[in-house]
């Protein structure tokens, strides 16, 4: 349980990283290698050199950027957790950090690291797939950008390109009278998910919604969006019975992921329940009858 | 490589390679063998240090990029030669251990939590630990302990803390 040897650098800002990436297509970033240092523990990746993202100040930050929240790709997980603002203004990223590994883990993992490493079962993908986060990277000294649908491809497998790497990550804030829900179910508590389950909702004055958004994580090679169900529950009141045909219908074909710990039909029964309880505690919370946790 | 590391307020200068990870840095060439080295893949906790005073697995860093960070370790909580920290003696006192594999870990991350919490509910105790394993005890005891040494701690007279 020892990683073979590599070499290590510690470079002092992204441009000089990305030119040590693209000189050796065996090395690897490492951020809060809370994913990375397992795998070569076990010897699943040989890096022949570590490139040590963690201490270039200008990627770790959490700020207003026009109408969305920006977060740096190595700002710690447990300081998303507890920072005011994103609270206030992407509460779905509040609510599912919480699920992410352990205390421990949340100290050093990052929010780039976790996107980068595109496991399908990470919560951090899928409230950026949910949300329609955009994704930024610095490649061949330029800032790149990409719509967080368009970044997963795979299971751990992303659509940055070689010797590109992830900078930071916006979240659209939505404004008005939101509520959000994330549930997932796993063998003990913040191990890794079987399906995991996100919804925001947005209601007009009238209670009906204006926006919904609901993405499941786990079930499938990288976390999807129920675009039919936003659209049928889109102007309802989010009536129960609706909520769950409207996914039980949108989740009725997915090509679920199965495994020794839960099988494809299970995953697509249970995505279905997540779903309907995530959409039920958005609903509750825009509603004013609950309080965010 | 040469790196610098502040263990229990002291100053070290080792030379390791790039894989040696924070943990067998702080076993194999500090002999600080109260670290355990458990799963050494980030499962088990037995490996918890305070990094920076935050409770972190150190079997998931490399020792390099521990460089100039200021590290304790369970041989570094006590408040004086012979002495326990008030979480070490909670541990005793309501049998928070029976191999006592996982405890200096556990202990660590007890004080982290309670660094930032003085208070914990028995939630918030149950989800601190929740990343550390015991075979042993069913953690009961190890709950009571941590909440034990929360209740003294609060009720213990901290003049430096009053002056802030």
């Amino acid at each position: 349980m020892k990683a073979a040897p590599f070499e290590y650098s510690r470079p002092a800002d992204i441009d000089e990283a990305c030119a040590l990436l693209a000189a050796d297509e065996s090395a690897r970033v490492i951020a809060g290698g809370q994913t990375l240092v397992p795998m070569m523990a076990m010897r699943l990746a040989r890096p022949t050199r570590l490139i040590d993202i963690n201490r270039i100040a200008a990627l770790s930050y959490i700020r207003t950027e026009g109408d969305s929240v920006a977060v740096g790709a190595t700002t710690r997980q447990c300081l998303v957790e507890r920072d005011a603002l994103i609270a206030t203004s992407v509460p779905l990223l509040a609510r599912a950090i919480p699920n992410i590994g352990h205390v421990a883990t949340r100290a050093r993992g990052t929010v780039g690291g976790s996107l980068a490493n595109a496991d399908p079962a990470a919560e951090i993908a899928l409230t950026a797939i949910t949300l329609d986060a955009t994704l930024e990277y610095r490649a061949d000294g330029a800032s790149e950008a990409i719509p967080a649908r368009e970044f997963f491809i795979g299971p751990m497998i992303t659509a940055l390109p070689a010797g590109a790497i992830l900078s930071g990550v916006r979240f659209p804030i939505w404004q008005g009278k939101v509520g959000t829900g994330f549930h997932e179910i796993n063998a003990r508590r913040s191990d890794f998910a079987f399906v995991s389950a996100a919804a925001q909702v947005e209601l007009g004055d009238d209670g009906k919604v204006k926006r919904i958004a609901i993405g499941v994580g786990a079930a499938t090679d990288f976390p999807m969006r129920l675009d039919s169900a936003e659209q049928q529950l889109t102007g309802t009141a989010l009536d129960d019975a609706a909520v769950r045909a409207s996914l039980r219908e949108a989740l009725a074909d997915i090509e679920a992921l199965s495994d020794l710990h839960a099988s494809a039909d299970y995953r697509r029964r249970v995505a279905i329940d997540l779903a309907a309880r995530a959409v039920a505690d958005a609903r509750l919370q825009a509603q004013g009858k609950t309080h965010a946790h | 490589m040469r790196i610098e590391l502040d263990v229990n307020g002291s100053k070290h200068s080792v030379d390791v390679e790039p894989r040696t990870t924070l943990l067998d840095c702080l076993r194999d060439q500090l002999g600080l063998t109260g670290t355990h080295a458990g799963c050494e893949h980030g499962v088990c906790g037995a490996c918890t240090v305070l990094f920076d005073g935050v409770a972190v697995r150190s079997c998931l860093m490399f020792a390099v990029q521990a460089q100039g960070s200021q590290i304790t370790t369970i041989e570094g909580v006590t408040p004086g030669p012979g002495e326990l920290s008030p979480v070490q003696d909670a541990f005793c006192e309501t049998h928070g251990m029976q191999c006592g594999f996982c405890t200096p870990a556990m202990i660590l991350t007890a004080h982290a939590l309670l660094a930032n919490n003085p208070s914990p509910t028995r939630e918030e105790i149950v989800e601190a630990i929740s990343g550390n394993i015991c075979r042993c005890t069913g953690y009961a005891q190890i709950v009571e302990a941590i909440a034990l040494a929360a209740e003294r701690m609060r009720g213990a007279n901290r003049p430096s803390e009053l002056r802030k």
